[in-house]
């Protein structure tokens, strides 16, 4: 007994062996009491065919079709793509580019829908009964059914299920631990929907082919532990709750594997090697839902919150909604909010404009106040440390940071940069207000700016070589021509000199006439 | 007849030997330091750094009459190798025009008459149409090299900035102005 206490009591305290995370004011409260509420329908759906990572959706209707709800309107392109449906019936009313949510507010390739307001269910995936399909079936369901990592990585579902193809899976873990503050709508989708959970876990256990399921949610969540807890007899493998500290950033996938297992994902490598397969919960609720009812991921539920938002909500909306239209939902802002943020506080994105569509991984719309949001005047670092201590991956941020201000990002990668997972737990900590998780997002950018244009110097080379190879091609057969066109003049005028002067041997004036 | 045959033939007999016996004597060695830069350089021969064709921009650097930034199109990578190559000031990160942004053709397609004169002059076929067609250009391969601004007689054809795109877009460095919208 006291054994068994005193483990759980080390567990505890060396979340992330020993390192890092970090424990910022986490205001759950704001909305952890609302129940999930439905939203009505919207008066517009801008529907992006890019809310995944991986290959842009091809477009399948057109501009005046008509489209049922949960029709496919784009197609995945390539292995690493997903499916995009329609959230209602209505009508196409634009096929291109608007604004998307992302800071830069750059365009990407939409589907505007004019809901009719009928809602009305086109055909549904085809029936499948989980319990009697293959892994492959199920996978290819889920992929169909355009589900994506709805933690916020947005990474295509079924991918990840297709693991069990390379790596020996032993435990899946699903990831309810919703560390980033004000975020609920997990919490909530745990409480309310936790037979739902549990049979997507269920599938998504039979899928993988796993041996055992772990739920960990972090400890600040009593009643969703509980909820899910009496449900977990129903996943049908040995499967438990894990009481996981409240630690941000407890819900990075690879830092939950190392609170739950021990076990620490060498670096830039898949948890996958290890024998793990992390999932969100919210994103098992979406594979219930494709497998049970047939209905493709059109809709998920998130959390409203921050001081300026009028009345703080768990909702659940149809993707493509306006984030202006969930706010006025919400009661609209309260005075200009300092920010306004898509996902949590640590790692959401600033967006400018509120005419911006809501999309599969958005867990949530934040305003935050100018009580609630830090902008201090960057000060000298005085090398206190902070940073290191709080680093969850064990880097130095201080010194990364130093590297990027002068310009050698070669080094800093040496220093363990694309091992940083932008959690923003050393700007948190910084007590210079030192823009470092700011400064390590432009660096990788940055990188990955400069392997693409590596990349185009080679195709430019390559581009080059073949035009030089067609156009060598070209002379080539030009004068290949040319060398036919003549041969035959010769032998034309030879066969034309043999009829004129048929019998008589050539005589000595031809030879000197020719020459 | 029979003489001129024979001048010509002994003209060009002597001639050709005494080039010969030239080239064979006066015979100057590449440095191969030379091949070894052109290897790195597009091969595109566009002309930009304005030098003749990247053979003449590789002896330039390898004279240093000319920076090791001195191909747009190859941008910092190229001019990062060269600089290995003859051990000059490896770019930094400031100002030289290595970090420049990137250029790309455009048509206006209001004054495109389909002549297909550049498209038949781009070193990298990235422009596509044909004849009274309108041309386009394919933005991923187009090297900005102004090839085809300098023959289009109608002056459809611009250099711009690449348009920047979700997936070539990266945060800003933080403390610049471009942060600061944020």
């Amino acid at each position: 007994m006291s054994l068994i206490s005193l483990s759980a009591l080390r567990r505890t305290a060396g979340a992330f062996a020993g390192r890092g995370g970090i424990h910022p004011e986490t205001r759950k409260y704001l909305s952890a009491d609302s129940p999930i509420e439905a939203m009505p329908l919207p008066s517009i759906l801008r529907v992006p065919l890019q809310q995944h990572i991986g290959a842009e959706a091809v477009p399948v209707v057109a501009r005046g079709d008509q489209v049922l709800k949960g029709q496919l309107i784009g197609k995945a392109r390539g292995p690493v793509s997903a499916n995009v449906h329609a959230p209602t019936s209505g009508k196409v009313i634009a096929v291109g580019y608007f604004a998307a949510p992302h800071p830069s507010g750059l365009p990407v390739s939409t589907i505007t829908i004019r809901p009719d307001g009928a809602d009305r269910w086109g055909a549904r995936l085809p029936r499948l009964v989980p319990e009697q399909a293959t892994p492959d079936e199920i996978a290819d369901h889920v992929k169909q059914a355009g589900i994506v990592g709805m933690g916020g990585a947005t990474f295509p579902s079924a991918v990840k299920l297709d693991l069990r193809k390379r790596f020996a899976l032993k435990t899946l873990i699903i990831n309810g631990a919703e560390c980033e503050p004000y975020l609920t709508c997990d919490d909530r989708l745990m409480r309310e929907f936790s037979e739902e959970l549990a049979d997507g876990i269920a599938i998504m256990a039979r899928a993988l082919g796993v041996e055992q399921v772990i739920v960990a949610i972090e400890s600040n969540k009593p009643q969703a532990i509980e909820a899910m807890q009496r449900r977990m007899l129903a996943i049908g493998c040995p499967a438990r709750v894990t009481r996981v500290p409240t630690l941000y950033p407890m819900g990075s996938e690879k830092h939950l594997v190392q609170a739950v297992t021990g076990l620490e994902t060498p670096a830039r490598a898949l948890t996958a090697e290890l024998g793990v397969v992390v999932h969100n919960a919210a994103t098992a609720y979406a594979v219930h839902l494709a497998l049970r009812y047939g209905e493709p991921l059109i809709s998920r539920v998130l959390t409203v919150s921050g001081f300026g938002v009028t009345r703080p909500a768990n909702v659940k909306v149809l993707i493509g909604t306006l984030v202006a239209e969930i706010l006025d939902h919400c009661g609209g802002l309260d005075g200009t909010p300092d920010r306004l943020l898509l996902g949590g506080p640590m790692m959401g994105l600033p967006i400018r404009s509120q005419r911006v569509p809501v999309i599969k991984g958005t867990n949530g719309i934040l305003a935050l106040q100018k009580s609630e949001t830090r902008r201090h005047r960057e000060m000298p670092c005085i090398r206190c440390g902070g940073c290191i201590k709080v680093c969850p991956c064990g880097l130095m941020p201080m010194e990364m940071h130093g590297m990027i201000q002068a310009g050698d990002l070669d080094k800093a990668v040496d220093i363990g940069l694309l091992d940083c997972v932008a959690c923003g737990s050393c700007s948190f900590n910084c007590p210079s207000n030192i823009q470092l998780v700011q400064s390590f997002n432009y660096a990788k950018g940055r990188l990955a700016f400069q392997q693409s244009q590596k990349h185009q110097q080679e195709e430019t080379k390559r581009l080059a070589e073949t035009r030089k190879a067609r156009m060598d091609a070209i002379a080539e057969a030009k004068r290949q021509a040319m060398a036919r066109r003549k041969a035959e003049m010769a032998a034309r005028k030879k066969r034309e000199a043999e009829t004129e002067t048929p019998a008589v041997p050539a005589p000595a004036p031809t030879a000197e006439r020719t020459g | 007849m029979i003489e001129a045959v024979a001048t010509m033939s002994a003209l060009g007999l002597g001639l050709g030997t005494i080039l010969g016996v030239a080239a064979r004597r006066f015979h100057v060695e590449t440095p191969p330091i030379v091949d070894e830069i052109e290897a790195q350089l597009p091969g595109t021969n566009c002309g930009q750094c304005g030098f003749p064709g990247c053979r003449g921009a590789a002896e330039a650097v390898a004279e240093g009459a000319a920076p090791v930034t001195l191909c747009p199109p190859g941008g910092r990578e190229v001019a990062v190798t060269l600089a290995e190559i003859t051990g000059a000031e490896p770019p930094g990160s400031g100002g030289t025009g290595q970090d420049a942004e990137p250029v790309v053709a455009f048509i206006f397609e209001d004054h495109c008459t389909g002549c297909t004169k550049c498209f038949k002059r781009c070193p990298t076929d990235a422009i596509i149409g044909a004849a009274k067609q309108i041309h386009t250009v394919v933005n991923d391969a187009c090297i900005g090299c102004d090839a085809c601004v300098a023959v289009c007689p109608t002056e459809a054809i611009i250099l711009r900035t690449k348009p920047r795109t979700l997936r070539n877009w990266h945060w800003p460095k933080p403390g610049t102005p471009a942060d600061a919208t944020l």
